[in-house]
């Protein structure tokens, strides 16, 4: 088996690696690249916790071959904060206790952030709607719902900005 | 995963040759979101990954000539509804595009690749079928084409055969005073494997009083989905009303065969049935107006 040589732009920065051809790119960003924002829950594309951006698309990670990513673009949950100043959607789940265990938390994040950044005055059902592909356990979702619309306005005015 | 080579060609001609040269052990990738599933949990053996998405026509969505749309194999259903002109001329489209799976599937999940994979209760092909959509394959002898109706073989097979692949699909332009809709029962809002699933393609009379031809199809109440001839001939020259919609949804109701499994029981399904072809031939008779 032949390993391909990736080169990509994760979060703004040029990374190069190596990859078996089989592994999905969630493998690829945990156990080779240390990011490990990106969560393994069903590792069959039915929860979104390992959702990442991959050429400006909201992506299940584990149905996305690291051999894929040559040449592309990805935004993950580790590019969302600015240093130690965290993202309007990462306070607004702070301040809405929109997570309990956390594992789900990563990947809403990530999907809400692309929803917001599409479509910036997404109303509720919308905002329901596009994380129906996230799945959480423990909130009962209002809350994560809430978060994701507390922090909409702010990412408007940012945008304005 | 036992992948052991992943291949990316060009043209539809080197997808061809890497094809034929691998044979069964190869596999044609395009979104990933089924195959890259079976593989991990070993429902299916690939040695070689065949990726098509680099092929241009593959990921090209366009209108032809004649007001039809061609459908790259490869096309996520994300580019299908965000296409402001492809959403308004057809609507039936994006009810299937915008169901399947959540957005990161959609980001990634292909029509091409909805059929293929081929499931008796996939969610876009009673939609390729009642809006009279072919396949156009690819092989080592050239192109051929296969109605979208005559595609699937069983569950999980289909018509292509060792070396081919599915590089578009060709939509017909919609004609005057026609419309089409798509709806499927799941006991969720979201995120679920149809129960059933109905399309219907309507074309009226000018006045919108008749219907002049309807293709209607159904889907997880067969080993396949089913284009239900005997509904549209119920339903060809007679007024457009709840008993000609009725007539085409009892012949709905009686080309099922369901089975009974987890999601749902033989007579629920064949009710069902009849429940979806009325609300998609009302709905379709709808847009039939609006267009």
């Amino acid at each position: 088996m032949s390993k391909h040589h990736v080169i990509t732009r994760i979060n703004g920065e040029d990374i190069e690696f190596l990859t078996d051809p089989g592994t999905s790119l969630l493998s690829a960003l945990r156990d080779q690249l240390g990011l490990t924002g990106a969560k393994e829950g069903c590792n069959n594309g039915n929860c979104g916790a390992c959702n990442v951006v991959l050429n400006g698309e909201l992506v299940n990670s584990c149905c996305v071959l690291a051999v894929e990513v040559n040449g592309g673009e990805l935004a993950t949950i580790e590019g969302v904060a600015n240093g130690d100043d965290l993202h309007p959607l990462q306070q607004s789940f702070i301040n809405d206790a929109a997570l309990q265990c956390g594992i789900c938390t990563p990947g809403f994040i990530v999907a809400a952030k692309a929803l917001l950044e599409r479509e910036p005055d997404a109303d509720e059902a919308r905002i329901r709607h596009w994380l129906a592909g996230n799945l959480c356990r423990c909130t009962g979702y209002d809350k994560i719902v809430q978060a994701v619309l507390d922090a909409a306005p702010e990412m408007r005015a940012a945008a304005r900005a | 995963m036992a992948v052991q080579e992943y291949l990316a060609p060009a043209t539809v001609d080197d997808a061809v040759a890497v094809l034929g040269e691998h044979g069964s052990a190869a596999r044609v990738f395009a979104g990933g979101t089924d195959l890259i599933i079976q593989v991990r949990e070993r429902r299916r053996d690939v040695g070689v990954m065949v990726d098509i998405k680099k092929i241009p026509e593959l990921v090209e969505c366009a209108f032809t000539g004649d007001g039809g749309l061609r459908i790259g194999a490869a096309v996520p259903c994300a580019r299908l509804y965000r296409d402001p002109e492809v959403a308004a001329k057809f609507p039936c489209l994006i009810d299937s595009a915008s169901l399947i799976g959540g957005i990161q599937i959609q980001s990634r999940a292909s029509l091409g690749g909805n059929l293929c994979n081929s499931s008796p209760a996939a969610d876009s092909i009673p939609t390729l079928i009642a809006l009279g959509v072919t396949c156009e394959i690819a092989g080592s002898s050239g192109r051929r084409t296969v109605p979208v109706e005559q595609f699937c073989t069983g569950p999980g097979q289909n018509v292509l055969q060792p070396g081919e692949f599915l590089v578009a699909l060709n939509v017909p332009a919609p004609g005057a005073n026609s419309g089409a809709a798509f709806e499927r029962f799941i006991p969720r809002n979201e995120m679920d494997i149809a129960v059933c699933n109905a399309a219907a393609s309507v074309v009226l009379s000018a006045d919108g009083s008749t219907f002049q031809s309807a293709r209607i199809a159904v889907g997880a109440v067969a080993p396949t989905p089913l284009l239900v001839a005997a509904a549209g001939e119920a339903l060809a020259g007679q007024p457009v009303s709840a008993a000609s919609i009725a007539s085409a949804a009892d012949a709905a109701r009686a080309a099922a065969v369901p089975i009974t499994d987890m999601r749902g029981s033989t007579a629920q399904r064949k009710h069902l049935a009849s429940v979806l072809v009325t609300r998609v031939l009302n709905q379709a008779v709808e847009r039939a107006g609006r267009a």
